[in-house]
């Protein structure tokens, strides 16, 4: 039989050895090879924090008692690690870009950095992690009394409430000594993660191995165990529906709220893929803590005496079949489960105590705040000491109170509830832009005065806080006020009961409030940065720095980040502003990352207050509301631009078509033009080449015979002549390289000039009519120009009107604006499908002896064009019209 | 309205495989709800008339559901592991978190 002596031996050597197992792993960490210590499974081992000396002890002690409803508080953590997509996912990416300390920090923050919601979620968190503090004093004292009287059945021959009170200093110690070496909290206590991961596994073995021994020791099998269990008390299914649904969904509820949790959970994080194993493997880690439960429960009914204490099997039933070895590494599984859950329990709220109560009531107390001189570092240790010795003299406190005799799972889940009430402010935060501080506020008073009201005062029994009448009658006689009854709905079972009222009400309160209220700018900058923390990483708005002295924020970054720490810092951001002075500018960037450094030693809260007391103001002006707006807008600018610069490009992408086809088309034309170009200039020259041929070799040529063929290669070459003037007139005109000649004149003398030219040699003479033609007309124009149109436009109507009696009537008419001339002849009408053709090169309508170039009307449009008019033809009733439209 | 960029609207087959397997595991905490809350409605010892359910028959049910269920994230997770960031972000149209 061990000792009480050797026992309290053991549990030195086992602290010890965590101690030195913290200072390897510091040490290791702070030569840059502590990588492994930060791994996947390290985080999962860590997360094991949330099995506590209830689990190892009360959850038998809770099969024991009411069969399989112990297993729903380790399935409501289960299912939300297996769902971190929806939640944790999102907490943990907000607690590493704001550098969050805790859940007061956490819910503060995003309700813009309000200190009263600090300190409301502080208390409300100290007052309902105190009992779950008593359970692990209570545990530890147990297992200590149970060794010297191992029935458990009476005190035995220790003073229970004397050797709680030495538990609860040795924990103090432990904490003290382990949690406030360092002030940082995203240093991140190395030290202690390594440490709890080793209890993790001691815990794990410890339990697994009393169960195993149970299984095939006690029961010899598995088959064996299964028939037992089935004829056990508990071997029927007894659960009540009710208490299955609300512990399952309390369970996760607290898993996510408990300060411990979200220590390891989301400060201690070091990456977010962390998380994504342990969404599996922390399950494991659940399922096999209470894979034996019920059997060693089973066993422990009977093998024990009847008026046993169930919570104790876990060390009763090995000393019962004198196993003394694995009693003692039971005692040790046990002691792990409470000093973790101590530690990091007791440093995540002094934590927060020392930063949302100590410090903003120390600065107001100091007057002139920030800029005071001291070290605030040895403040803030200093008080997160003193609220180390604090909370757990509250756990004794209440164990004290309490009596130290109910059952742990029935203490365990008071303190779940307590903590539970964080979910709204902390859920609607995260994703819910509406909420507001009101609302928070609101809902968490609310249910935490449920809380306190329906469960907690209740769990000291009657007649302690709450007189039995209260509890049976209500409030001065008041029936639906009544603790475990509310609302006159009676007959639920007392946890259900709480867990229902303080969470339902807590969340209308909370949007009820938060509907109701207005948030202020911070709130709002928060709430956006929050609830878009994966859209933008940034931070919305700034300090605006000018009031701010470089050398203050020096002074005052020394005073909480330590000297070496600070100059890092700012030697480091002047480099980044590329100066080499040692202070650099008090960018709003920079007071930003001073800030965020320092609410990772004091709290954004207090960060934020310090930083504001030396800037001068609330930080968020109307400028950066409208900063912030801007941004949107901006946005929406950016994106309208984006939508013209893509209808622009559509726009010239059609541009390009069309210029392209016209390219191809124009590539076509001229294709065609030099093959009709080559084609008119060989006819010529062929019937040159010929004649001059004959002329060359035919020595017995007549005379007239001579004569007749040199003048057929002159016509000819007049012919090539007229036909490059026009090519090369038609090129210049096209060209634009024209110089016109303008001049003032009157129409009709430039008309009679034509006529007269044309007439003048025409073998075929047309009937020309200028009656109807205004002499009155003057025209400024290029006169010799426009004369070569009306002489391309008479000779074509000489030559092609087949009419028997061929006639052209010229008319003219002038309005405002410009003068209209119409030639109309009286020959055939230009076929409709070749309308198109008419003032294209080369193209001869009507001219079947092949006399034309076919260049005459396109000289004519493009001489129309230059003279800033234009020609068209109209098909008339009874021949051709071409009217030209001049500019008057 | 600010408008985001428009996120293609059919995704090649790999990605697309992704995608639903970013739904899976959403959906598995629901499905473990689901399943560990059915014990509610089983036979109790008060049951009048009706055999209730063993206990060794609801440890294998409760601990099999459990079994599942961190085989299935597990394997999810295994799925996801390499492509899981770029993906998760591209779903969500984010930039990722400067380290």
């Amino acid at each position: 039989m061990a000792s009480i002596n050797l026992l309290i031996a053991v549990c030195l050597t086992y602290v010890a050895f965590l101690f030195l197992v913290a200072f390897a792993a510091e040490r290791a960490a702070a030569r840059g090879r502590g990588n492994w210590l930060r791994s996947p499974l390290v985080y999962t081992l860590s997360l094991s924090i949330y099995c506590t000396a209830w689990t190892f002890y009360g959850a038998v002690g809770y099969a024991a008692r009411s069969g399989m409803e112990f297993i729903t508080i380790y399935l409501g953590p289960s299912l939300v690690m297996i769902g971190w997509w929806w939640f944790l996912r999102k907490l943990v990416r907000v607690g590493r870009t704001q550098r969050v300390t805790s859940v007061a920090d956490l819910i503060s923050s995003r309700y813009g950095k309000s200190n009263v919601l600090a300190i409301v979620v502080t208390i409300m968190a100290v007052i309902g992690v105190t009992p779950y503090i008593a359970l692990q004093l209570q545990s530890v004292t147990l297992s200590l009394s149970i060794f010297s009287d191992p029935t458990g059945t009476t005190d035995g021959g220790i003073n229970l409430v004397s050797a709680g009170f030495w538990v609860a200093l040795g924990l103090a110690l432990f904490t003290v000594l382990f949690g406030t070496r360092n002030l940082n909290v995203n240093e991140r206590h190395n030290g202690i993660v390594i440490a709890i991961a080793v209890e993790a596994v001691v815990k794990l073995v410890a339990l697994l191995a009393v169960g195993i021994f149970v299984v095939w020791g006690v029961a010899g099998g598995i088959s064996e165990m299964m028939v037992r269990i089935d004829n056990s008390d508990i071997g029927q299914w007894q659960v009540d529906g009710s208490r299955w649904t609300a512990l399952t969904v309390l369970s996760g509820a607290a898993f996510l709220c408990l300060p411990r949790m979200f220590q390891v959970l989301v400060v201690e994080n070091d990456d977010e893929r962390h998380l994504h194993i342990a969404s599996w493997a922390f399950p494991i880690y659940l399922m096999m803590m209470s894979l034996f439960v019920v059997p060693i429960a089973v066993v422990g009914l009977d093998l024990l005496p009847e008026n046993s204490n169930p919570d104790l099997f876990v060390l009763t039933v090995p000393l019962s079949q004198g196993q003394g070895g694995l009693a003692i590494l039971s005692f040790l599984g046990g002691f792990s489960s409470a000093t973790s859950m101590v530690i990091v329990a007791t440093l995540a709220l002094s934590t927060m105590v020392s930063n949302h109560v100590v410090m903003p009531i120390w600065l107001s107390f100091q007057g002139q705040g920030a800029t005071v001189s001291g070290d605030v570092r040895n403040v803030v240790i200093f008080a997160r000491r003193v609220s180390i010795l604090v909370i757990i003299a509250l756990g004794y406190l209440y164990y004290r109170v309490s009596g130290g005799s109910g059952a742990l799972a029935a203490i365990g889940l008071i303190s779940f509830i307590g903590v539970a009430q964080f979910l709204p402010a902390m859920i609607g935060g995260i994703f819910w832009r509406g909420a507001t501080r009101v609302g928070a506020l609101t809902g968490l008073l609310v249910g935490f005065a449920i809380w306190i009201y329906t469960s907690l005062l209740p769990s000291f029994g009657a007649d302690v806080v709450l007189s039995s009448t209260l509890l049976e009658q209500g409030p001065f006689g008041i029936e639906w006020l009544r603790p475990q009854a509310l609302f006159g709905i009676k007959g639920i079972d007392p946890t259900v009961h709480a867990v229902l009222w303080s969470l339902l009400l807590n969340t209308s309160g909370f949007i009820f409030g938060s509907l109701v209220s207005f948030p202020k700018p911070l709130e709002r900058l928060q709430g956006a940065q929050f609830v878009n923390v994966f859209a933008n990483s940034g931070h919305a708005y700034g300090w605006s720095g000018s009031a701010a002295q470089s050398e203050d924020l020096m002074v005052m970054a020394q005073r909480i980040l330590g000297g070496a720490e600070a100059q890092k810092l700012f030697r480091r951001e002047a480099q980044i502003q590329g100066h080499d002075r040692y202070l650099p500018e008090p960018t709003p960037d920079f007071l930003q990352r001073v800030e965020r450094e320092m609410s990772a030693s004091v709290g954004a809260a207090t960060a934020h207050a310090m930083i504001s007391q030396l800037v001068g103001g609330a930080s968020v002006s109307v400028q950066d509301l409208m900063a912030v707006a801007d941004e949107s807008a901006q946005m929406l600018e950016y994106s309208n631009q984006l939508e013209a610069k893509s209808s622009e490009l559509l726009d010239a992408a059609r541009q390009l078509r069309d210029v392209n086809a016209k390219l191809t088309q124009i590539s076509v034309q001229k294709d065609a033009f030099l093959s009709q170009i080559s084609h008119e200039l060989r006819t010529p020259m062929t019937s040159i080449r010929s004649f001059s041929e004959i002329l060359r070799d035919g020595h017995e040529l007549k005379a007239s015979e001579q004569t007749k063929y040199a003048s057929i290669i002159h016509v000819e070459a007049i012919r090539l002549t007229r036909l490059l003037d026009d090519l090369l007139d038609l090129s210049v005109l096209e060209n634009g390289q024209v110089s016109l000649n303008t001049e003032t004149g009157s129409l009709a003398d430039v008309i009679g000039h034509a006529v007269t030219t044309t007439q003048a040699g025409a073998i075929k003479q047309i009937k020309i009519d200028v009656s109807g033609l205004d002499t009155s007309i003057e025209l400024d124009t290029d006169l010799d120009r426009l004369a070569q149109v009306f002489i391309n436009l008479i000779s074509n109507a000489q030559k092609y009107c087949k009419s028997s009696e061929p006639k052209l009537l010229i008319k003219a008419t002038k309005t405002d604006n410009e003068v209209c001339i119409f030639l109309t002849d009286n020959g055939l009408p230009i076929p409709v499908e070749t309308h198109a053709l008419i003032f294209e090169k080369f193209s001869r309508i009507n001219d079947q002896d092949g006399s034309g170039a076919g260049l005459g009307l396109t000289i004519c449009r493009e001489i129309m064009i230059r003279l800033g008019g234009e020609i068209d033809y109209v098909p008339a009733s009874t021949g051709n019209r071409f009217v030209l439209r001049l500019p008057a | 309205m600010q408008r985001l960029p428009a996120a293609p609207v059919f995704l090649e087959r790999r990605s697309y495989r992704q995608r639903r397997m970013m739904d899976a595991i959403r959906l598995l905490p629901l499905v473990g709800l689901l399943l560990w809350l059915l014990p509610t409605l089983w036979a109790t010892s008060d049951g009048a008339g009706v055999e209730p359910v063993r206990m060794s028959q609801a440890i294998v049910y409760v601990f099999g559901v459990w079994i599942c269920l961190i085989l299935c994230a597990g394997s999810l997770w295994h799925y996801l592991k390499d492509s899981s960031e770029n993906a998760v972000d591209a779903e969500l149209g984010v930039k990722a978190e400067p380290k």
